[in-house]
């Protein structure tokens, strides 16, 4: 079956790092469109009218959206390599609850400690500690959240690893002092190439923080 | 499998224990449904649910598992001998957990805001509750291709994420003086919406109207007691 993948992205963007690691894993050939997200092209507002957001995944022509969506749908369509999730329902169903609590906890959280200041960035601080205390408690042991292998639960996750240094530096804290475990897990992630060349440099994620902060009167 | 294999934690009010319960009897499972005393939570569930400490709660065996939507999918995958909730192919599935997404995220969020707001803020939340609708509608059509449910011929996992927030959205209707669902405006979930009500295996869990409206008094009450949320 002939496949024509494109990936409408914006390359800050942590949850279509998602979507660009979970096609490399599966080794699918596809083509990454940026998008301008102050000008924002005539294709994204047609194949995501609802929400107008990033990413978009066209698959011969019929866009999926919402990057958790789009990771399974990878997983389902691209099935006989490197599945995601376990095939027993049980840990299926694991698997999509820690997928589902990163969605719940992280991303706002994570957004206050860059863009807030004083009491309200400190109160973020500390949720995302705590969050982040959870989820190692989560891993455990293990070399992934996957188990033995890399799976959906670290793809959910380890695009938040780029923006680390963003965090740590306007938070002015350490996530490896706090969540040591994270951080080795992190690591590990990063010697895969599908996660290594999916995700931007965590210097350039801060750069275009400090800029976008200057550009949207932020400071 | 003996009924006390399966239990559900949860409470008549909640539109998310619904799903479950649903999907169950889709697949004519017996289960315990053990409820909740509202203001207080059982040890099961604080032992059952240690992350959120919510319903609801699926018991199976000795296994929980949480998230309603995680659930319904859950209950799909394990009794294989009953109906599909999801469809096969995988786009279908994409398309029907893309919009049970915009139901939660985004469409009840605003029928939750409506609840508690005043005034310009009230009217914005309608509007956005009202807009939802619409693109529900554009929905609806497209999923079900002229067949009864957003499933198609059967309940699928679009109707029972949606269809739970029926009986909430007609208290709305009643505390708010509007119609939401509209013959003129969203013909096709009119109807899809008394077919859902109707249907077996959501009867005994769908709660009345009257019943759910004195409970939503009873809840305005107690958050109107309650101290202000910390900001």
């Amino acid at each position: 079956m002939a496949h024509e993948v494109v990936l409408l992205d914006f390359w800050p963007s942590m949850f279509g790092m998602r979507v660009r690691v979970a096609l490399a894993e599966k080794g699918i050939k596809y083509e990454y469109k940026e998008e301008d997200l102050r000008n924002k092209s005539p294709l994204l507002l047609k194949m995501n009218p609802i929400h107008k957001k990033i990413p978009v995944l066209i698959h011969n022509g019929k866009p999926v959206c919402e990057s958790l969506v789009i990771v399974q749908y990878i997983d389902e369509v691209w099935k006989d390599k490197n599945p995601f999730l376990p095939s027993d329902p049980y840990h299926k169903a694991h698997s999509r609850f820690w997928a589902d609590f990163i969605e719940q906890k992280v991303y706002d959280t994570a957004r206050k400690i860059w863009a807030t200041k004083g009491e309200e960035q400190e109160v973020a601080k500390k949720e995302f500690i705590e969050t982040f205390k959870i989820l190692e408690g989560e891993l455990g042991e293990k070399p992934f959240f996957g188990g033995e292998t890399f799976g959906f639960v670290d793809i959910a996750l380890i695009t938040f690893y780029s923006w680390f240094y963003t965090y740590e530096t306007f938070g002015n804290f350490s996530i490896e002092a706090e969540c040591p475990k994270i951080i080795a897990w992190a690591k590990r992630c990063m010697q895969k190439e599908s996660v290594a060349n999916s995700l931007p440099d965590q210097k350039k994620i801060y750069e275009f923080t400090v800029w976008m902060k200057k550009y949207f009167g932020m400071d | 499998m003996a009924k006390n294999d399966v239990k559900v934690l949860g409470a008549w009010p909640s539109p998310y224990v619904m799903r479950p319960r649903i999907a169950l009897n889709i697949k004519s499972v017996n289960y315990e449904f053990l409820e909740e005393t509202f203001g207080s939570k059982s040890e099961l569930l604080l032992q059952s649910n240690l992350v959120h400490k919510k319903i609801p709660v699926l018991i199976h065996g000795d296994k929980p598992i949480c998230e309603s939507m995680i659930i319904v999918e859950y209950i799909d995958e394990v009794w294989t001998s009953g109906p599909s909730i999801l469809p096969s192919d995988p786009y279908d599935r994409a398309i029907q957990r893309f919009w049970a997404a915009y139901v939660d995220e985004k469409w009840f969020a605003a029928m939750k805001g409506l609840r508690s707001a005043q005034g310009e803020e009230r009217k914005a939340f309608l509007d956005q509750v009202i807009e939802g609708l619409a693109l529900l509608e554009e929905a609806f059509g497209k999923c079900s291709k002229g067949k009864a449910f957003f499933g198609r011929d059967r309940i699928g996992l679009l109707d029972i994420a949606f269809g739970s927030f029926l009986a909430w959205l007609k208290v709305t209707e009643k505390v708010n003086g509007v119609k939401l669902l509209d013959e003129a405006k969203t013909p096709g979930l009119v109807k899809w919406a008394e077919r859902f009500c109707a249907d077996a295996a959501v009867k005994s869990v769908m709660p009345e109207t009257e019943k759910l409206l004195e409970f939503s008094k009873f809840l305005a009450a107690k958050m109107k007691g309650a101290p202000p949320p910390k900001n």
